[in-house]
């Protein structure tokens, strides 16, 4: 099978009530990535744009920011969905022969949306949506039953937020740099509980774009970048409706994961990943991802968590951008997660870099608690 | 370089103004079921999935998520694609690229829509720009008004060329039981129809429907496995436009112009008029009909009426369009452009009962949406 990698990536910086449109920052993303790869937008053939008329509060969203992705005269399409699965969708149309260069854009101006409502909208028209749930007080119901199922603490879900704000400190576009302690954690304002303001991610706007190229395309190309090449990939839903899931369990997520090492010819992640990006919409969710990735045993990341090892000097560094915890532009978040550990394995992470990564884990999610997982590895 | 891919089986509902029998994961069950049982597969069989609609017509948030059980997409991989007016090609594509990645080797692609649940045209308005463009080109009517007027002023087309289309297309529908409306109806029926807006009237516009619609692709060496006579993809193709409705072009069609250059291309199509034997098009108005057969490459910028008036495209004419009875009589928006290809790949397996064209070999697919998109997939009897 031919290699795919990534040759370009540009993000705006994340923050909160951005003046411009979104076709504006994917622009502005999109410009970047092509600067960065060193490449004219002449020398791209197609783009799959990351969008949700749900949260842009616009019919065929994708339309908007033709003209800002380099769409015009080109072939264009649009996955619905988290960002890595955008990039899943850019390899397979590489894979397939038909497309060499690819950029994968996403955006989301979380500050123009009504968030609630708008994952209200993700549950049961008929029976669950008219209990008010939502994004926040479904992931409580699952941070409790997981809490429950394996004797996990609230400290020791503060602690993936205390990591993950202190991380964005070293990260110059994340929304929000923080140096607290568990206790701030602990003390912050109640939203569902067991989760407090600051286990949850914050609304967000910004894009972010890759550009993606064929082994053939990308030695072609002249650039001084590093490639940074898709080694190995997954995907896998669970059930729909939160009752028919144990929602500690991880078992899509496990399926994804185990077909992205099996493609990456990995065969004990903890040993052989450096760095992993993990999606932290709240506290909980990193550590109960960070099991079903295998990076411990069900239940033990807690315990881990506490002993520092997922820390950035630890002995696997989780979340260095900071997370979602710190920026989360729903949809960009998995893409921006793969674009800092391109970074990180190009080397040119700055002050967060990691001592020479060779091998990254890129997680993203779709759907409510996590019900479908996608898996990336990414390698020299 | 990616694998060969043929659809192995397709499935549809039957479409109607309201089916309140179902739900829209149970039409989607319907299409599955349908789809695997032409196959004579089961679920168990599908690697990979993906589906697509519109967001705003039912107003369901992550659709792939919601659909998991009619998709039958429990512990498999699923994700959504959706892009306007050409969801339902842009399912297919997308199967198609699943499949020719060598990543999946039978995918499940699906396109379902459930428009008596939803406020169509006020979910498409909201598609133009805000502040610009969403009072003159609110809704679907409007712009194919537009540009319909343009073409009759530059190349003197009627309202009676776009009646006959109309009538071509509902007649067809009567072979085709899945169809939504199927009423005979003369050239003079739809001239009398009410007007919606000039030069537009009822019966050249295409209506909403429910329905669903499931086509299943696979890799060369499990299509030649698991079908008798598979429909192979030759070529698929996307053009976009501009973002603005005011930037485009109005008397020809570019993107379906350099869609299906680049897909003949492709395919070693150079005489589409006489090579294809038969299109299923996504025209979402009879007016469409006639103009955009220009930018199919079938003739000269003009031609089309002249064309059109001989019966070119009749079932009995050189090269019949719509068999089934098309867009304008079957319209559930995320299905519509899957069922173009659907539609193509049972004329080519032999599978279109009663609208069969006889020794079907190669046919055309479009799609359309968006701001003037169009999609082009090329399907053939041989392999590619």
């Amino acid at each position: 099978m031919e290699k795919v990698a990534i040759i370009g990536v540009g993000q705006t910086k994340y923050e909160r009530d951005k003046k411009e449109t979104f076709a504006e920052l994917v622009f502005e993303a999109t410009s970047k990535a092509l600067e960065d790869a060193g490449i004219s937008k002449d020398d791209v053939d197609n783009i799959v744009s990351v969008s949700s008329d749900f949260w842009d509060g616009r019919t065929i969203s994708s339309m908007a920011i033709s003209d800002a992705s380099n769409a015009y005269g080109k072939d264009i399409t649009t996955v619905e969905g988290d960002g890595t699965f955008g990039v899943l969708y850019g390899m397979m149309r590489i894979l397939s022969g038909s497309f060499g260069v690819t950029i994968v854009c996403a955006h989301h101006k979380g500050t123009e949306s009504n968030m609630r409502g708008i994952t209200n909208c993700a549950f049961d028209p008929l029976v669950e949506r008219k209990l008010g749930i939502d994004a926040i007080s479904s992931a409580a119901l699952q941070a409790r039953r997981y809490m429950n199922r394996y004797g996990v603490h609230e400290e020791q879900l503060a602690l993936v937020s205390v990591k993950n704000h202190k991380n964005a400190m070293r990260n110059p576009l994340a929304l929000l740099p923080m140096d607290i302690s568990v206790e701030d954690v602990m003390n912050s304002r109640k939203i569902a509980d067991p989760l407090k303001l600051l286990d949850c991610s914050p609304v967000t706007d910004g894009a972010c774009t890759l550009v993606l190229a064929a082994e053939r395309e990308a030695k072609r190309l002249s650039t001084s970048k590093k490639r940074v090449w898709l080694k190995g990939t997954g995907h896998c839903s669970d059930a729909f409706r939160l009752g028919d899931r144990d929602l500690s369990d991880t078992r899509a997520l496990k399926d994804a994961a185990k077909r992205a090492y099996t493609m990456a010819g990995i065969s004990d992640p903890r040993k052989e990943i450096a760095v992993a990006e993990v999606y932290d919409a709240f506290s909980h969710m990193e550590l109960m991802w960070l099991e079903g990735l295998g990076f411990c045993e069900d239940g033990a990341a807690g315990e881990q968590m506490e002993r520092g090892v997922f820390n950035s000097d630890g002995k696997l560094p989780v979340n260095p951008s900071g997370g979602r915890l710190s920026s989360h532009p729903v949809q960009v978040a998995g893409l921006a997660a793969m674009a800092e550990c391109a970074l990180q394995l190009r080397g040119e992470a700055e002050d967060r870099q990691l001592e020479d990564p060779q091998t990254a884990l890129v997680h993203g999610i779709n759907g409510m608690c996590g019900q479908s997982h996608c898996v990336w590895i990414l390698g020299k | 370089m990616g694998k060969r891919v043929g659809i192995i089986g397709v499935g549809q509902t039957h479409h109607a103004a309201k089916r309140l029998d179902a739900s829209g994961v149970e039409l989607i069950s319907e299409a599955v079921t349908r789809a695997l049982d032409d196959a004579q597969l089961t679920i168990k069989d599908i690697d990979a999935v993906v589906i697509g609609n519109m967001d705003h017509f039912e107003n369901i948030n992550y659709v792939d998520m919601w659909a998991i059980d009619g998709l039958g997409a429990f512990m498999k991989p699923v994700f959504k694609v959706t892009t306007g007016g050409t969801t339902g090609t842009t399912v297919g594509a997308c199967g198609y690229y699943h499949a020719a990645s060598g990543l999946f080797d039978v995918v499940l692609a699906v396109g379902w829509e459930k428009n008596s649940e939803s406020d169509t045209q006020a979910a498409i308005a909201t598609c133009a720009n805000p502040t610009l463009e969403r009072d003159p080109f609110a809704g679907a009517i409007g712009p194919l008004a537009t540009e319909y007027s343009m073409y009759m002023k530059a190349y003197g087309a009627t309202e009676e060329d776009s009646a006959i289309v109309a009538a071509r297309d509902r007649n067809n529908a009567l072979n085709n039981p899945y169809a939504h409306s199927r009423q005979a109806v003369t050239v003079e029926d739809v001239l009398n129809s009410p007007m919606l807006s000039y030069p537009v009237k009822f019966l050249d516009m295409c209506p909403r429907s429910d329905g669903s619609c499931a086509v299943i692709f696979a890799s060369e060496e499990k299509a030649r496995k698991l079908c008798p006579r598979p429909a192979w993809v030759h070529a698929s193709v996307v053009r976009h436009d501009y973002t603005h409705f005011g930037d485009l072009e109005w008397t020809f069609m570019p993107t379906l112009e350099r869609a299906s250059a680049a897909a003949y291309k492709v395919a070693g199509i150079t005489d589409p008029l006489n090579e294809f034997d038969v299109a299923e098009l996504y025209i979402p108005c009879a007016t469409c009909g006639v103009k955009w057969m220009d930018s199919l490459w079938f003739c000269d910028h003009g031609g089309a009426p002249d064309l059109i008036r001989k019966g070119t495209f009749h079932m009995d004419g050189q090269l019949p369009i719509n068999p089934s009875g098309g867009v304008i009589s079957t319209n559930p928006i995320g299905a519509t452009g899957l069922i173009r290809i659907g539609e193509g790949a049972w004329q080519i397996m032999g599978k279109a009962g009663d609208r069969q064209v006889p020794g079907v070999e190669k046919a055309l697919c479009t799609g359309f949406g968006g701001c003037s998109w169009s999609d082009v997939m090329i399907l053939g009897a041989d392999l590619p």
